[in-house]
């Protein structure tokens, strides 16, 4: 109980469904956070996938459940100035269920910005008022409400992939780099023996960390080059602020992943120069016990 | 409502001229920056280049997306603005005065005519701006 892992839904073939944080909420009760974009998606595989099951029961709490993200060096000491109990003690990726600003709340030591902080599930209808506290609570930290173009810089820094960009339907686990969320030895699921062969066979290319050496923005689906031929594309990429890097994750051949080797980016019609380089860009954060 | 100065001319893809004598300078508005959120990477002709109006001349990235630059006006580019390559956030800080990008001997002055005026793009603006 308290437990929280990221993990991946998986087709046959080892190719990505979806993304996701996994809550044990009880002794068989699970709680799957998806890409808000994947919902429909998810709920028909998931259904699907446990059709015949004996008492796999689903229930899609989407409609009625608002999440907040709470990350920064001062999310600890906010939320635990205005949650029931004392939120230092959840670790990383561990919840509680509580109150915050006397909103009933999931308080789960998460996020995906490689900053310390939370994830706060609330009932929707009270999402508002615990927005409001937060922010009302906080003025004095200097919080502030961000986007999802802040939200990407952070996540790329981190190179954890995003749905849609760095992983999707023709990518597997283990080229994206997620094989630790896909080991066969923990049971079975769908995509484990695509995967195990994957394994065996070694992959054909590598999702890795590129570090433009000028400046340039590679930006998902450019080519990426080696003597001007194409041997990968680009997934993600932006300039880094917290790295003040320009950087990038991309889809390499295997042979040219490992960091140091000098590459290219194809950039309206240029070359510009990128290097492998070791991922994180920027130090993770987050509060590891 | 962004700011607007009156003294220069508009296009409808936010980029203000300046006359100067003979010359034109160029940028982009302070609409257009606040739309871009941070600047983070300035693209820009050489000195010298043949640029025509409505025809993109560079590139602006913001973090969230890419977007050409479109000369107001035909003609050679005589400067550019070096610094903006290495500083690119001047565009959001100064977008009318640092954060200048070229200047231009127009080739043809009936285009300056063609330009918004600035409560013409004010106008546009409050239309939606596309």
């Amino acid at each position: 109980m308290g437990q929280i892992h990221y993990s991946l839904l998986c087709y046959p073939n080892g190719t990505i469904v979806d993304d996701l944080t996994v809550y044990r909420m009880g002794d068989a009760r699970y709680l799957l956070t998806v890409n808000a974009g994947n919902i429909n998606k998810d709920w028909a595989w998931v259904t699907e996938q446990t059709r015949d099951v004996k008492d796999a029961r689903w229930r899609n709490a989407s409609e009625g459940t608002g999440l907040i993200a709470v990350q920064g060096p001062k999310a600890e000491a906010l939320v635990g100035r205005l949650a029931d109990r004392d939120v230092s003690r959840i670790g990383y990726y561990r919840f509680e269920r509580g109150t915050v600003a006397e909103v009933p709340t999931l308080i789960s030591r998460t996020g995906y910005t490689g900053e310390d902080g939370f994830e706060l599930y609330a009932p929707a209808d009270q999402t508002e008022k615990l927005w409001t506290a937060l922010l009302t609570g906080g003025r004095g930290d200097g919080i502030a409400p961000i986007g999802l173009g802040a939200r990407d810089t952070l996540r790329l820094e981190m190179k954890y992939p995003l749905y849609g960009n760095d992983i999707d339907e023709t990518t597997n686990a283990l080229e994206a780099g997620l094989g630790w969320v896909v080991k066969p030895a923990k049971g079975d699921f769908t995509g484990r023996e695509a995967l195990a062969k994957v394994r065996a066979e070694g992959v054909q290319r590598k999702l890795i960390g590129l570090e433009m050496t000028e400046r340039a923005v590679a930006r998902h689906g450019y080519p990426v080059l080696k003597d001007s031929g194409a041997v990968g594309t680009v997934t993600s990429g932006s300039y880094a602020p917290s790295a003040d890097k320009y950087i990038a994750m991309a889809y390499v051949e295997t042979a040219l992943a490992s960091a140091g080797t000098e590459l290219a980016v194809e950039i309206r019609g240029q070359a510009k120069p990128a290097r492998v380089v070791k991922t994180p860009f920027y130090p993770s954060r987050v509060k590891k016990a | 409502m962004a700011n607007v100065p009156g003294n220069l001319k508009y296009t409808r893809e936010h980029e203000w001229a300046k006359q100067e004598g003979d010359r034109v300078r160029v940028g982009i508005t302070a609409y257009a920056q606040e739309q871009l959120g941070d600047v983070v990477f300035v693209e820009l002709p050489k000195i010298g280049a043949k640029v025509a109006a409505t025809k993109n001349f560079g590139v602006v990235e913001s973090v969230k997306a890419v977007s050409d630059l479109f000369a107001p006006v035909s003609g050679e580019v005589v400067e550019v603005n070096g610094e903006l390559p290495q500083k690119p956030e001047t565009v959001n800080q100064d977008p009318y005065g640092k954060g200048w990008m070229i200047v231009v001997k127009p080739s043809n002055q009936a285009e300056w005519d063609q330009l918004l005026t600035a409560q013409q793009y004010e106008e546009f603006l409050a239309q939606g701006g596309h």
